[in-house]
């Protein structure tokens, strides 16, 4: 599979003087599931915000089908990557179609309105997602969880390549969590190229096809989750030491990571 | 097996049916400022029977075949005050609205006015000035118009840091040169003669219509008119671009752009209210507010909404200035007077707007 996503050499500071993290390289093919790990601060929201151009990198690059950013309207960048962003509430208790639909926006000129194509379009994805019965059910009204998978349908509604999530999974519960987690699994099973930061180092057994570690100032380790998700490479990441538990039960074999409380 | 019915995704789907508002409820706000407008041209002083009215609108605006049957004060009171004064409080009622709903959007809050950005105390310095210097009517107009844009220029350029103006930074520097403009005020106001300059300028920032002629409808309407255009086309994007600028700019808008096309049009239309109508309040927090209620937050049918509405509201208040009392009650004054309460109501009705 060819390289969907490439950061080359990538270093990122709010000043000149200090840097939040230096020296990252990751490559993601086509149909990867990257997840992203660190502690809390670390910069990964900073990374996925350097990856769609929000903010400038330092030094290095970042490479869309080997094309750099740079190079790339905002308008192009929005038609090839989309970003999940941490579930929130809007200031206008737009209905959910409304979000979707805002989605549309990279594929409209500066004075067009979404059209009858788009509203359409819009409703099969919430549909795909079974959220279809939120449309017209206001944004600002509906659980965390079901906003979440609004602000996703909103990304497809975009048919970007690459889709970024940060933290899809914060302040959900189990419900919400499994709801979510399921349908960024299916997107990735239909070859969505996927960027994850996630709080939770276990859900990367579930969806997850590589991971990339980061610490305080750059990159710990990366590669295959079988190779990297071991105890030391988790108790070096997050500055705590943390144990894997396996077990096989009726229903299959499941593994997690927890640290230790001593 | 059955669903349960939390699960069952209702068989809407493809066939679901948006909310828009009926047909009913366009006609009903459009048909608000057309009404207003009419019987403002009957309304008035100086009293006009209803058939002279209706002739000499047909005569002079038609070109119909009817002889003058009528005095020249009446073709004056009609043509030359009545209907100047309804048409600018038509696009000014209009404008002030638009700007309110565009700024409320933009800023991500439903309670922002239109001259948070410091144009009003602005061209109020600018209009005081002319007023103290004595310079024609013209003079004042442009004097007002010019420094209502150099206060939203400054709020800007002072707002741009890093290539790009955050709204919050807006904000607070809107505040700061509204601060500055309105201690340049009280300067005036305080070496002003207190025997005519003082009272004129006083009597000129409580805001009316009362003065509009032909010749300032002619100057006004082109700025307001193209920046009402212009808000229309890019109704819909504020929807986007009030989720935040992060999320608006992944979405691939422009904010910079976007937010300078919004900060030009608005200026425009509140520069040039402000410049022959005085200082307006109210209106573009009232309206876009009223609205929400009636169409919805979706931005794509609130602006024009808030168009229909601002136009027939802003007649309607004028008519009262010009009828209510003896002497005419100075716009600005009514504006607050009826705002105010209606917006208190339409808070507590809609607990602050947010949600």
């Amino acid at each position: 599979m060819s390289v969907k996503l490439s950061i080359k050499d990538a270093s990122f500071g709010y000043n000149d003087s200090q840097s939040v993290w230096e020296n990252i390289n990751i490559d993601v093919r086509e149909g990867e599931c990257l997840c992203l790990l660190g502690p809390n601060g670390c910069g990964k929201t900073t990374l996925l915000n350097c990856i769609n151009g929000t903010y400038a990198l330092k030094e290095g690059s970042v490479f869309v089908n080997n094309k750099n950013i740079k190079e790339m309207s905002i308008i192009q960048l929005a038609q090839t990557i989309g970003i999940v962003f941490q579930e929130h509430s809007a200031p206008f208790p737009y209905s959910s179609l409304e979000v979707v639909r805002m989605g549309r926006t990279p594929h409209l000129g500066l004075f067009e309105t979404p059209s009858e194509e788009d509203t359409r379009l819009a409703l099969s994805i919430m549909e795909e997602l079974g959220i279809a019965h939120l449309a017209g059910k206001s944004y600002t009204h509906i659980s965390g969880g079901e906003r979440q998978l609004v602000l996703i349908a909103r990304t497809l509604c975009q048919q970007p390549e690459i889709i970024l999530f940060d933290e899809p999974t914060s302040h959900l519960d189990f419900k919400n969590q499994a709801m979510v987690l399921r349908t960024i699994k299916n997107l990735s099973q239909k070859g969505m190229t996927i960027v994850m930061t996630s709080h939770f180092p276990n859900h990367v057994w579930d969806i997850g096809t590589r991971v990339s570690m980061l610490g305080f100032g750059g990159m710990v380790v990366q590669g295959p989750v079988e190779e990297v998700m071991t105890e030391k490479n988790l108790s070096k990441t997050y500055g705590v030491e943390t144990k894997i538990y396996d077990a096989k039960s009726g229903i299959g074999h499941i593994r997690f990571c927890a640290p230790n409380l001593g | 097996m059955m669903n349960t019915p939390a699960e069952r995704i209702p068989e809407a789907g493809i066939e679901y049916i948006e909310k828009k508002p009926s047909k009913l409820k366009w006609a009903l706000m459009a048909a608000f400022p057309i009404f207003l407008f009419t019987i403002s041209l009957f309304l008035g002083r100086y009293s006009v029977p209803p058939n002279q009215v209706i002739c000499v609108l047909g005569q002079r605006l038609f070109s119909l075949p009817i002889e003058t049957f009528w005095t020249d004060t009446v073709e004056t009171v009609v043509i030359r005050v009545r209907l100047p004064r309804a048409i600018m409080a038509a696009l000014v009622g209009a404008g002030l609205s638009m700007s309110g709903a565009s700024f409320q959007g933009m800023f991500q809050n439903p309670l922002v006015s239109p001259f948070i950005l410091g144009v009003s105390a602005g061209a109020s310095f600018g209009a005081a000035t002319g007023l103290i210097l004595e310079l024609p009517a013209l003079g004042i107009q442009a004097l007002s118009f010019l420094f209502g844009l150099l206060a939203v220029v400054i709020t800007y350029l002072t707002a741009h840091i890093y290539k790009v103006t955050p709204i919050l930074m807006l904000v607070l520097s809107g505040m700061v040169v509204s601060t500055f403009f309105q201690a340049m005020l009280s300067l005036i106001k305080f070496i002003a003669d207190d025997e005519e300059k003082l009272p004129a300028i006083t009597f000129w920032l409580m805001g009316s219509l009362g003065s509009v002629s032909l010749k300032d409808l002619g100057i006004a309407a082109i700025p307001i008119i193209v920046s009402i255009a212009c808000l229309y086309m890019v109704r819909w994007k504020l929807n986007v671009l009030s989720m935040g600028e992060r999320e608006s700019r992944a979405l691939g808008v422009n904010n910079e752009l976007f937010k300078a096309i919004i900060i030009v049009c608005t200026t425009v239309i509140s520069s040039t209210a402000v410049a022959f109508c005085g200082i307006i309040g109210w209106v573009g927090q009232v309206i876009p507010h009223f609205c929400r209620m009636i169409v919805g937050p979706d931005h794509k049918v609130l602006i024009p909404a808030t168009m229909m509405v601002g136009a027939g509201y802003l007649i309607m208040i004028d008519n009262l200035c010009r009828l209510l009392t003896a002497t005419e009650i100075p716009l600005g004054i009514l504006t607050a007077v009826i705002g105010a309460p209606v917006f208190a109501y339409l808070l507590r009705k809609t607990r602050g707007g947010w949600n």
